[in-house]
């Protein structure tokens, strides 16, 4: 294959040479245990160091207020877990988070679930946010948690939070966000936001996979997730990783150092797919409200195919998309936030998900129009769904 | 290396004996939209001879590549060959397919009997005893794992 043109931004991105060189002397260096009392493990603690007021600075918190753990998935069971078993210890077993949740909200709550903690799921609507007043609704005087994402893994519609956490701070309930999508994609700063907990991970934003923090507000105390030595101030047990957290250190800054730039350039790529593709080929529809979402995420439903169909298409031209959400390609089952949108199984099939990074080009995006201007009429042809029997 | 043999994706890539045959008389379509995948079989059947097959498919890769699998198992063959026809033939003509979706090669296996079905119909014969029962829907939803 001559050209491969990668539009699965929000599965994971590339890491950033600049990133790549931060870490490079971590790992061919001396390498010695942050916990050691020697100068190489003084070394390796102030790399660490060094990376927790990085993201500090890019969140808008203290660094005390930063824990690094081995991904978004990990920050956001500690959030979710941690303060659930903490309150419950208090008589408060009720959660509140969204339908449209990634799955490492969804089957943190489901677990809690099976635990008798009773989850309130709330409702989206059909372009794609929570509605404030149906988190206000649903608190109780045992409500221990809101956990609402601050934008959608695969519609990218950025969530109201700014009012979801005041609300939650006028019911004295903690309130988490999943900011995994957002962080290094829009503005994200906590005090702002107002939150207690927001989960972040370093691959979605140029920096290397298996490595996130989780943001918890001074005075918040959930119970630890991993229990064992006395890392990251005895709340997050385990020997660092020490390069993954200097590369997630630097790309955030790097991420937050060119924000605007980024996001022009992405929500130029985004709004010419979207555009062209709405206006040439018949019977698609972009999911989720066409402003308020992530600068790089255009969704795309096209009726009478199926999602696999044209995934495989662009796959033989060289371009990489997901259907829906790369998490879910190994299911039949259509996406939930889709569902959770409203939107009928059969045309939740046929969707498309494209986000793009900033390596993309708008040579990148013709590409991908051209191609499915070419490839989903040929598909559309041989379907029954599009046509059907007289 | 992706999740389907080279068969699958050049059956995918390059699917055999597609589109609409107006002349048929032999016409069957099964699975749901709901679940993710439907096919549709033409049959053109003369002396007993199954003498053209032209399929469409709404589903996964594997569901096209295995209806343009099946065509080709059946096309030329009599009527007492296709009903021989097994899902298992045609994965195995495929080189595999991953378990999620061997269902697609039950549903086609299924679009064949379902065409064939019509065909009696259409002559005035019951189809049951010959073809037997029909489950119309894919596999996956009588298991319930298409969630619907
Ligand atoms: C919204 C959201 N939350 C959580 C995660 C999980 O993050 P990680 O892959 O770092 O565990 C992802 C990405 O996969 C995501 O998009
Ligand atoms: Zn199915």
């Amino acid at each position: 294959m001559d050209r491969i043109v990668y539009l699965d931004n929000a599965a994971t991105t590339p890491v950033d040479p600049q990133v790549v060189q931060a870490m490079l002397p971590v790992l061919t260096g001396p390498g010695g245990n942050p916990s050691s009392h020697y100068s190489i493990g003084y070394e390796a603690k102030e790399q660490i160091d060094t990376a927790r007021a990085q993201v500090a600075a890019a969140l808008g918190c203290l660094p005390g207020e930063v824990y690094f753990t081995g991904g978004g998935s990990e920050a956001d069971n500690w959030a979710i877990k941690g303060t659930a078993r903490k309150l419950a210890r208090q008589g408060k077993k009720h959660l509140i988070t969204s339908a449209f949740e990634h799955h490492a909200v969804v089957h943190a709550m489901q677990a809690l679930e099976k635990d008798g903690f009773e989850v309130t799921w709330l409702p989206v609507t059909a372009d794609g946010f929570v509605r404030p007043e149906d988190v206000a609704a649903a608190i109780r005087p045992d409500t221990a948690l809101v956990s609402v994402m601050l934008a959608n893994n695969e519609i990218g519609t950025i969530q109201p939070i700014q009012e979801i956490a005041a609300i939650c701070r006028e019911n004295k309930v903690l309130c988490h966000t999943d900011a995994v999508q957002a962080v290094g994609a829009i503005p994200v700063n906590v005090k702002e936001l107002g939150v207690d907990m927001l989960s972040l991970s370093g691959h979605k934003f140029n920096g290397p996979k298996g490595v996130g923090a989780l943001y918890i507000r001074r005075g918040v105390l959930p119970d630890n997730l991993i229990d064992g030595g006395g890392q990251e101030s005895r709340r997050r047990a385990g020997t660092e990783n020490v390069a993954g957290i200097v590369g997630l250190g630097a790309a955030i800054e790097l991420a937050v150092g060119h924000l605007e730039e980024k996001q022009a350039h992405l929500v130029a790529l985004r709004d010419y797919v979207i555009g062209r593709v709405l206006a040439n080929i018949p019977e698609t529809r972009l999911n989720g409200d066409a402003k308020n979402r992530l600068p790089g995420n255009a969704n795309i439903s096209f009726a009478g195919l199926e999602g696999e169909t044209i995934l495989l298409d662009l796959d033989m031209r060289g371009i990489c998309a997901s259907t829906g959400s790369a998490c879910n390609s190994d299911s039949l089952d259509p996406s939930h936030v889709l569902l959770a949108i409203g939107l009928p199984h059969e045309a939740a099939h046929g969707t498309m998900r494209f986000s793009f990074g900033p390596q993309n080009t708008m040579e990148d995006a013709e590409y991908l129009c051209s191609v499915l201007e070419e490839v989903i009429p040929l598909r559309r042809a041989m379907s029954p769904v599009w046509k059907p029997l007289a | 290396m992706g999740m389907y043999s080279e068969k699958v994706m050049d059956h995918f890539a390059h699917p055999r004996n597609v589109g609409e045959m107006p002349d048929a008389n032999g016409v069957g379509e099964v699975g749901n939209a709901k679940c993710g995948d439907i096919m549709r079989m033409y049959l053109k059947i003369e002396d007993g001879r199954i003498v053209d097959v032209k399929f469409m498919t709404f589903g996964c890769g594997a569901a096209i590549a295995t209806s343009s699998m099946a065509t080709e198992l059946i096309k030329g063959r009599t009527i007492e060959e296709a009903l021989g026809l097994t899902n298992k033939a045609v994965v195995e003509a495929l080189d595999g397919l991953p378990p999620v979706k061997v269902h697609c090669s039950v549903l086609a296996e299924q679009a064949v009997k379902a065409a064939l079905s019509d065909y009696y119909r259409r002559q005035g014969v019951d189809p049951e005893p010959i073809v037997g029962k029909l489950t119309e829907d894919c596999h996956a939803c009588e298991g319930g794992s298409c969630g619907v």
